[in-house]
């Protein structure tokens, strides 16, 4: 089921931009015929496995490698030793200032001298098959005198010798001080409810079906650097590989073709496939890592991992005036660039959308001996969980329903734009649409009678739960807000679009030759979108944190409107009739009005390459255009989600009853897709709130480590989700926003939401996540 | 390390080949049949990327040896379509439906499906999401590969 309500101004569906068309990277897909790095094969490939340390904290005190080394069809076993010295700089390239934007790591290629998490890499060992490989691992002999780990962030939090980083003298990674402020104290000590809660998010990660892999072949005559990735954004890659081997950019190639997923793990280059590279680079031959599932549960980045106190100021009609967060992060020993550290950005946008009026917060992000912490759909997304959990708190703590608390606190259209007591300013935006069009499609108030009926006469624990935020998506700093497009008409008229992005399930293939048919007019079959390949694509930030639809959809957009101009141009000079008398549909150039008279592209093609002088005076020969796209600091979406729940009060299990997004990502380039993506996200956030926990021991010994142990969800959870569009433009080109990231932001707190408003019906309460069975039957039982 | 004769009918070719006895189906279909459409996700039986049918069954192919299929029939996701690259009735569904995005689980999901609307050519809700509830997707939700299911069953092979 789908609702839409064009808020401002009317639906703005194109020829081609606004419809839903089937994927062209479907077939290929569907038949086995895609090409991910596992199918790379290059002649004279080796394949390369991990030694990697079972210990979370311990001193190497011997590492024997000469067995291994021995062993038949091994070419190589590299430890610490061999690798480190010749290494460069192994940080992302956001991380190469003088002023990290957060906390980085002391991060080594491998383990040297000591390790500092279990799955830390000490040792790579090549040979002629994953197999071989994999049995000269088991002849590495590695001692450890082990050492107590910091598994508990709070404990790292204390003064302790213990330390995940020596070299670094404390376990505090990032340390946010509230300043005083005496207005907010005073806010907090005249309001009529202060209300307090504290929440934790658990460690789940990205998890996406197609873990880690890489081939690298170094080719030492021409210095040539080939690399296939599983990657999300290769030209960051490349630049990473470059500093690390030392081989210049312009001689390191980095492509990804299909990518089985990343939902932000496979954004920034990791150190295990840093070490494939450099080894690659030092044998002069071809090496392929394949990472396992055990190696991904472990030894990829985590996410979420946190703990928040808010306490919230709240007057007699329910008003939220002012706030005060205190966050802890775990970063895990090796957080990846850019995703320790996001303390900062939780408190930013803390305030959502809501008038809050003032806000104080303090963060603390800790070194923990266990795996890092990664970009994971969302990484700041604590923020909405934190706001929307609390507001269903006050809610209960005030008796007052949560949606009229929602009610009374939401930004309207009318005070457009706002600025936040953080500072942001919100605009076009439609936080309180999207609330009353999902509430409106769930039945909100016929609900609320029928759990109270379902109570009163049967005992059952139904329960109903928002999640409202605003998103900020294509964030405009450094390289992450521009994108660049070259659109080029071919000499047969065909047209190909190369772009900077690394798709890697969003359909970039299909939704950009969208784009390039609408503004250019041509067929869509007569567009293709190259893209994932640095020696083909102009320089761009990859796909993620929501952007490809605004910045490499802008640059497209503009690029193509470009080349259309020039089409224009020569097919008035051919036609003889003023360039504003014509239109470009289809691929044929007409004079409006009488398309008989007109000229196809496949000509204005021939004419721009292979008869320069036909052209019109002063017209350069072919027929392309460049366009880089700056886009705006940030790009607001915004979305509600809510969704019903029944808790069985004997087993604890949670069942989803319905599950409602209304949403506002701008101009929609493909509406299949984009309801594809927020399915995908929300179903990843009831996974992340129901089932999947990365769990350690107090040894730091990683308990989760197959797909037995962590519970993604399956077809059986899910509930059949419902969509309703909200369409305000963005003003970037073409008025899209983003919305990759935003399914899996609005639903944890949704669905946490729904759970505790079915408890509290026992007057039962919950704080902690994943509400598993047993956590929910010990809610229950501690009434 | 010894290796074991086995002669195994692959999209109905045969295909004969030494292997180790440790060499997975998988890794056989994979690497030795250059039939890359069959991926590893878990490589411990439970995500089904790796499905393919042996004799008429849906199988794990991360979770058998190549020696186990030896005289056996397999059935693998690039023997599903037409010789000229056509989709199946279950493969147009998934594009229809939207039933994929990254593609990476797909080849297993089309194949399971295959498989259970051979066995039950008119399943209901409750038998669709059991039926393809051994089978993990990451990014879709499973909300298209639902609706496809559904879709191929009305259409029919």
């Amino acid at each position: 089921m789908t609702a839409d309500v064009g808020v401002g101004t009317a639906h703005s569906a194109g020829r081609f931009v606004g419809q839903s068309v089937t994927r062209r990277e479907d077939p290929r897909l569907l038949t086995g015929h895609g090409r991910y790095v596992d199918d790379v094969v290059v002649p004279g490939m080796l394949h390369a496995a991990f030694v990697r340390s079972d210990l979370a904290r311990g001193r190497i005190t011997r590492l024997e490698v000469d067995a291994a080394r021995a062993h038949p069809g091994v070419t190589a076993v590299f430890t610490a030793a061999d690798l480190n010295p010749d290494a460069g700089s192994l940080q992302p390239t956001m991380f190469q200032g003088d002023t990290p934007p957060s906390p980085c790591a002391p991060v080594r290629l491998l383990a040297d001298g000591d390790v500092r998490f279990v799955g830390d890499p000490v040792a790579i060992v090549v040979a002629t098959s994953r197999y071989v490989a994999e049995d000269a691992c088991e002849l590495v002999e590695v001692d450890y005198a082990a050492t107590d780990p910091i598994v508990d962030p709070e404990r790292a939090m204390t003064e302790t010798d213990e330390l995940v980083h020596p070299e670094l003298g404390s376990n505090i990674a990032m340390a946010v001080p509230t300043p005083p402020d005496p207005d907010l104290e005073a806010i907090f000590e005249s309001a009529a409810h202060v209300v307090h809660e504290t929440f934790h998010q658990h460690r789940h990660s990205c998890v996406p079906m197609e873990a880690r892999g890489v081939v690298a072949a170094y080719e030492p005559t021409s210095g040539e650097l080939d690399i296939w990735l599983s990657t999300q954004n290769p030209h960051e890659a490349r630049q990473v590989c470059s500093r690390l081997t030392g081989v210049p950019a312009h001689k390191v190639r980095v492509r990804a073709a299909d990518v089985g997923g990343g939902f932000g793990q496979k954004y920034f280059l990791q150190r295990d496939e840093q070490v494939v590279v450099a080894t690659a680079r030092r044998i002069g031959r071809a090496v392929k890592w394949i990472e396992d599932r055990r190696e991904n549960l472990i030894a990829a980045n985590h996410a979420r991992a946190d703990r928040i106190t808010v306490d919230v100021a709240v007057d007699a009609e329910g008003h939220l005036l002012a706030a005060r967060l205190d966050h802890l992060e775990d970063c895990g020993a090796y957080p990846l660039g850019g995703t320790g550290g996001v303390g900062p950005f939780v408190a930013m946008l803390f305030p959502g959308p809501y008038r809050i009026g003032r806000l104080g917060f303090v963060s603390t992000a800790v070194w923990t001996n266990t795996s890092g912490r990664g970009a994971y759909r969302g990484p700041w997304m604590l923020e909405t969980v934190a706001r929307e959990q609390m507001v269903d708190v006050v809610a209960r703590a005030i008796g007052m329903d949560p949606l009229e608390v929602r009610r009374r606190n939401v930004i309207s259209s009318a005070e457009l734009p706002f600025t936040t007591a953080m500072g942001m300013e919100l605009d076009h935006v439609t936080p309180a649409e999207t609330l009353e069009q999902a509430v409106e499609i769930i039945g909100y108030d016929a609900f609320r009678a029928e759990q109270q009926r379902a109570f009163e006469t049967e005992g059952r624990l139904l329960g109903i739960g928002i999640g409202l935020y605003v998103e900020p998506t294509s964030m405009g700093s450094g390289s992450l807000g521009v994108e660049t497009a070259t659109v080029r008409v071919q000499p047969g008229g065909t047209v190909t679009v190369m772009l900077g992005t690394g798709s890697h399930g969003q359909g970039v293939e299909t939704t950009m030759a969208q784009v390039v048919a609408e503004h250019l007019g041509v067929e869509l079959d007569d567009v293709v979108v190259v893209q994932g390949d640095t020696a083909t694509s102009p320089f761009g930030a990859g796909t993620g944190g929501s952007r490809t639809a605004v910045v490499a959809g802008g640059a497209t957009r503009e690029a193509s409107l470009q080349v259309r101009e020039k089409v224009v141009e020569i097919a008035a000079h051919l036609l003889e009739a003023a360039p504003e008398d014509l239109e470009v549909i289809d691929g044929q150039v007409s004079v409006r009005g009488t398309p008989s008279k007109g000229v196809p592209l496949t000509e204005v093609a021939r004419v721009a390459y292979n008869d320069p002088a036909e052209l019109p005076p002063g017209v350069a020969p072919s027929l392309e255009a460049t366009v880089s796209y700056q886009a705006p600091p940030i790009t607001w979406s915004n979305a509600c989600h809510v969704c019903t729940v029944e808790v069985d009060p004997e087993t604890g299990l949670v069942t989803i009853l319905r599950y409602v997004v209304s949403e506002d990502c701008g101009v929609m380039i493909n509406p299949m897709i984009v309801e594809g993506q927020i399915a995908g996200g929300v179903v990843q956030g009831i996974g992340g709130v129901l089932y999947e926990h990365l769990i350690y021991d107090d040894q730091g010994t990683p308990l989760t480590t197959t797909f037995l142990d962590y519970l993604l969800p399956t077809a059986s959870e899910v509930p059949e989700i419902e969509y309703g569009h909200v369409e305000t433009r963005s003003p970037t080109p073409g008025g899209h926003k983003g919305m990759g990231e935003g399914g899996a932001i609005g639903s944890p707190p949704a669905v946490f939401n729904a759970v505790a408003d079915a408890l509290a019906r026992r007057g039962a309460t919950v704080s902690e996540q994943p509400l598993t069975p047993t956590r929910i039957l010990d809610a229950l039982a501690d009434v | 390390m010894d290796e074991h004769r086995i002669a195994v009918t692959v999209n109905g070719t045969r295909r004969e080949s030494a292997v180790e006895a440790r060499r997975t189906l998988a890794d056989f279909l994979r690497e030795d049949c250059e039939l890359t459409g069959t991926h590893l996700g878990c490589e411990h039986g439970v995500c089904g990327a790796c499905t393919v049918v042996l004799d008429g069954e849906a199988v794990r192919s991360c979770l058998l040896f190549a020696v186990q299929a030896d005289g056996a029939d397999v059935v693998t996701i690039e023997g599903l379509g037409g010789p000229d690259g056509a989709l199946s009735s279950v493969q147009e569904a998934f594009r229809a439906e939207h039933g994929l995005q990254c593609g990476f689980c797909t080849p297993g999901f089309v194949v399971t499906v295959t498989q259970l609307l051979r066995e039950n050519p008119k399943p209901n809700d409750d038998e669709i999401r059991a039926g393809i509830s051994g089978n993990l997707c990451r990014c879709t939700g499973y909300q298209g590969i639902i609706k496809a299911v559904r879709r191929a069953a009305e259409t029919g092979p």
